[in-house]
């Protein structure tokens, strides 16, 4: 990737920016809440872009932990599923678990970093 | 010139009529249906798409009578597709009952004492339409968030979960001798089918395969009995007005199998908007929910039978999310929507992970 400004990233965040300050409040209805989910999306990306790499790390690291081999994310993850599904990490539930929840911790963190954050009257 | 072009090719000109104007063949349907029905006299006015899914279509009209009698109406049927000659086609729907099953459904439901809306007529299959039912238009919100937040539907969120709890026990009663045929899936076919769909697409989800894995060595809490369940009872899917409950909607998922799926399935945090703290569609409580089901007749249900189900409706939301996902990947049915669903499951596996042990 170019070293150039603006990156990757702060493009993305000017379009986002440019579509919800400037174009948003010039629709209503469906496209409203069309442009709300597309700008959504982007920041999902963004997140990612700049959380994404240490999270991958760190996930690499708690699976080849877990199964005692190496691999990329993809190739560890089909492992993974494949021995829970067999029941060969029945023995280690509380180490598989919180691999698990932390792992669905940092996915939640990039797709909806709101979701816990309470709404109740 | 144009005109010339147009009625040398009735083809094309028949199908440029229906491009512009489906609701015009639909009202005619309608227009000569509602006769046999209203009486003579009785005409359709205000009839208006309010949605295309990618399997139903629904239209709202209103039938004026001989003596200006006004009955809102809605009609549901399977989505239309205008072949190039003019006549249409039936668009493959894949989930669910045929509607003529769902309307009957909705007519035994409400014969056992469940809110819902009173089925009208029927449309069947012809060169004009596909098939569908007419049902009553119930007053009342039916979006989960409005439900919710607005204050004048404080009083019905108080009672709302002991109504749903006592509509289900009264919809779970039903004699399965008296079901049009009906797909039949115990909970460990249902576990099978749902683990299939999510293996059908070759990417690794390891924290819902932990959640098969919870749910299989679980299994003797899902408990025994086998009845009619709705399929998609849930906030979203009801009718509320002042007084509470007013209408169960959405039958086309309904199916044999584990009554308390239901219960489990009002009960997924997805369908709470925000409002955690209420399990029960985000406004009531489980007790509620179990005090109403033992009032309308239901069998007793333990507080595992009702997590076990939880932590399935969880799981069978997050694989309905992938399904979506892959078929907008694809490229069957893609949209922006069906694209950032993809990665709702992030929620749903956290929820998933926070239910088990």
């Amino acid at each position: 990737m170019p070293i150039d400004r603006p990156t990757a990233a702060e493009l993305l965040s000017a379009v986002r920016e440019h579509l919800t300050e400037r174009l948003a409040p010039t629709l209503e209805g469906q496209p409203a809440f069309h442009l709300r989910v597309a700008t959504n999306a982007l920041a999902i990306v963004e997140r990612t872009l700049a959380e994404g790499e240490t999270m991958d790390r760190a996930e690499k690291k708690r699976l080849s932990l877990l199964l005692g081999v190496r691999g990329n994310l993809v190739g560890l993850n089909q492992k993974l599923s494949k021995a829970i599904h067999q029941g060969e990490l029945d023995n280690q539930r509380d180490a598989l678990l919180e691999h698990l929840r932390k792992t669905a911790d940092d996915k939640l963190r990039l797709a909806n970093p709101r979701y816990n954050v309470p709404r109740d009257n | 010139m144009a005109d010339g072009r147009l009625s040398a090719d009735k083809g094309v000109c028949s199908q440029l009529m229906q491009n512009i104007s489906p609701e015009k063949a639909l009202h005619e349907v309608l227009s000569e249906k509602i006769l046999t029905v209203y009486g003579a006299g009785a005409r359709v006015e205000s009839l208006k798409k309010l949605s295309t899914g990618a399997s139903r279509e629904t239209w709202s009209f209103v039938v004026v009578t001989a003596k200006t009698m006004c009955v809102p109406l809605i009609l549901k049927r399977d989505p239309v597709v205008y072949r190039a000659n003019g006549t249409i086609a039936k668009e493959e729907t894949g989930l669910g009952v045929e509607r003529a099953v769902e309307g009957k459904l909705i007519e035994l439901a409400e014969g056992a004492g469940v809110p819902v809306p009173g089925v009208s007529f029927y449309l069947s299959e012809n060169e004009k339409t596909t098939s569908g039912f007419v049902m009553e238009h119930l007053q009342g919100e039916t979006l989960g968030r409005r439900i919710l937040r607005e204050e004048s539907y404080a009083a019905a969120r108080r009672r709302l979960a002991f109504q749903c709890g006592q509509a289900a026990a009264r919809l779970h009663g039903i004699a399965l001798g008296d079901l049009p045929e009906l797909e039949c899936r115990t909970a460990r076919e249902q576990l099978e089918q749902d683990h299939d769909t999510m293996n059908r697409f070759g990417h690794p989800y390891p924290g819902f395969e932990y959640g098969f894995r919870w749910l299989e060595e679980r299994l003797e809490w899902a408990g025994e009995g086998l009845g009619l369940v709705h399929g998609d009872f849930r906030n979203g899917n009801i009718v509320v007005n002042a007084d509470g409950l007013r209408g169960i909607l959405d039958w086309e998922l309904a199916h044999v199998g584990n009554p308390v799926s239901d219960l489990g399935w009002i009960c997924v945090r997805s369908w709470r908007y925000g409002h955690v703290s209420k399990p029960v569609g985000g406004f009531g409580e489980i007790s509620e929910l179990l005090a109403g089901y033992k009032a309308g007749g239901g069998n007793p249900v333990s507080p595992e039978a009702i997590h076990y189900w939880e932590v399935f409706g969880t799981l069978r939301w997050g694989v309905l999310c992938i399904a979506m996902t892959f078929s907008h990947l694809h490229g069957t049915q893609t949209s922006l929507e069906k694209a950032v669903i993809g990665r709702r499951t992030a929620e749903t596996e956290y929820d998933l992970l926070q239910l088990v042990n």
